[in-house]
């Protein structure tokens, strides 16, 4: 079933950057869309929209069920940006909080969120306590706690090592087979694209526009990254990517 | 504490010593450390209640300089208008020097202990009203977008985001204003001490010099100073205490 179908949107910043044309797209419930291409393409720009962060200049979007109410969108950042002052717990809490939910009242949900990251036993430890992964999956049990329609996640693995990466590109996709999220999810890497989304939308720059989307064969489990599937597509989703930048 | 700069200030006490000896320089015009310790024993209680007065003035304009700096912060932050309105006449209280409104206030606020408060608020206040301000403003634009997301009030996000945010840049400020709150006291009771009124340790340092006692002068010198360093240590600490917990997120 559609969840929600993006019409033909276009953002045009006050500066004159034409950061997205006529872009259209539609999201399934339980999909996992990744949305690829070089800095500048209107990846994130398009993110914000479906966020509700920011408006498109024309065109529209169409939610199942009704624009989602506040909390109904789980948002993960580049940086974990976490309460630097607040531990595990506290921070995960924040959403439910910000919705009136007692501490005591959130606390089965807070734990479930933390262990469903691999973080049970960490419900006290501060930001800087953790490494760089641990924030991030912190931040990932943050937007996940409130049951959100859809997880909307802005380049979240970057930033972190390769090792940490793999490990948490493995876990983000067994969390989406078992609780079968709705996921958008940014990047600028090709491998990781083609490894995590079960849709790969490949969008160019100046302006931002959708070029083409690719449906992923391979099996969502850790194993596809030594398969040569894996590779064939990592090599098809690289050559529509040249193609449409030229 | 270390050592160095305990062996420094031995070293130049014992020159000093040495150098007032050597030359035989009257102590009614350079004392010697010896002198002035003397000068602090011969009447400690005398030099520490007006000690204990010009303190209980910083520690009254430091406690008005916080609420008035961070409430006057969060409104700026707030409001547009409240910015526009408040920040030039915050700037222009800060670069008046106190020594030229001193009198004036003394003289319109009548109630010398009030008097001596507002002026050293005047001094104490910037600090802690700019850099409370920074610090509000400081989070970074993902946790806004995140506490919209999740529908907060402009009062959650302040209670929740924006004040424990702008807590570091707080105790920076008062740390600051800790040390001007204690030279506006100075600056204020000179004023009024001028005037007759007998209270605080800057009183003692003008009765000591129309009175040519040199050494009690410079004691009451070194009591404010090691005041100044109490209260910056002080606060040090306090802010530290405070941000045990704080690292990078």
């Amino acid at each position: 079933m559609t969840l929600l179908s993006i019409e033909s949107v276009a953002r045009r910043f006050p500066n004159g950057t034409e950061a997205l044309r006529d872009a259209s797209l539609s999201v399934a419930e339980g999909d996992f869309v990744a949305l690829l291409g070089p800095s500048g393409c209107g990846k994130s720009t398009l993110l914000r929209l479906i966020a509700g962060l920011d408006a498109p200049d024309a065109g529209a979007l169409h939610w199942q069920g009704g624009p989602p109410g506040p909390g109904e969108i789980g948002f993960v950042f580049q940086d974990a940006t976490l309460l630097p002052w607040a531990t595990a717990e506290e921070n995960v809490w924040l959403p439910l909080r910000l919705r009136g939910i007692a501490r005591a009242e959130a606390q089965p949900e807070i734990r479930a969120a933390l262990a469903r990251v691999g973080l049970q036993g960490f419900e006290g430890a501060r930001p800087r306590e953790l490494s760089g992964g641990m924030r991030m999956r912190v931040s990932l049990a943050r937007a996940l706690v409130g049951r959100p329609r859809v997880l909307l996640m802005d380049e979240p693995f970057a930033a972190l090592d390769e090792f940490t990466r793999h490990n948490l590109q493995d876990d983000l996709l067994a969390l989406w087979r078992d609780t079968g999220s709705t996921i958008v999810f940014v990047t600028h890497s090709i491998y990781e694209a083609a490894f995590l989304a079960r849709r790969i939308v490949v969008m160019t720059p100046r302006p931002g526009r959708i070029a083409t989307e690719i449906a992923s064969p391979l099996p969502p489990q850790p194993a596809t990254r030594f398969t040569p599937e894996y590779g064939a597509l990592v090599a098809e989703v690289t050559a529509v990517l040249r193609r449409s930048m030229s | 504490m270390s050592w160095p700069p305990a062996i420094a200030g031995l070293l130049v006490l014992a020159l000093w010593q040495g150098a007032v000896w050597a030359t035989g320089v009257p102590a009614y015009l350079v004392p010697g450390p010896i002198a002035i310790v003397k000068a602090f024993l011969a009447a400690p209680g005398f030099l520490l209640l007006s000690l204990a007065s010009t303190l209980v003035v910083t520690f009254t304009a430091l406690a008005v300089s916080t609420v008035l700096g961070v409430s006057l912060a969060i409104a700026i932050t707030a409001s547009r208008w409240a910015r526009a309105a408040i920040e030039p006449w915050a700037v222009a209280l800060q670069v008046t020097p106190i020594v030229a409104i001193a009198p004036l206030i003394i003289a319109w606020v009548g109630e010398p202990f009030a008097a001596l408060v507002a002026c050293a608020t005047i001094v104490a206040f910037f600090p802690i009203f700019s850099s409370t301000a920074i610090g509000l403003a400081s989070p970074p634009p993902e946790l806004l977008d995140l506490f919209r997301l999740n529908g907060a009030s402009r009062w959650a996000t302040l209670r929740l985001l924006r004040l424990p945010a702008a807590l570091p840049y707080f105790l920076a400020g008062l740390r600051i204003s800790g040390g001007l709150a204690l030279v506006g006291a100075v600056v204020a009771e000179f004023v009024a001490g001028a005037g007759g009124f007998a209270s605080g340790l800057a009183y003692r340092i003008l009765e000591s010099g129309y009175r040519l006692q040199i050494p009690r002068m410079f004691a009451a010198l070194v009591l404010l100073s090691l005041a100044g360093i109490a209260i910056n240590a002080a606060l040090a600490a306090l802010g530290r205490l405070l941000l045990r917990h704080r690292g990078e997120a």
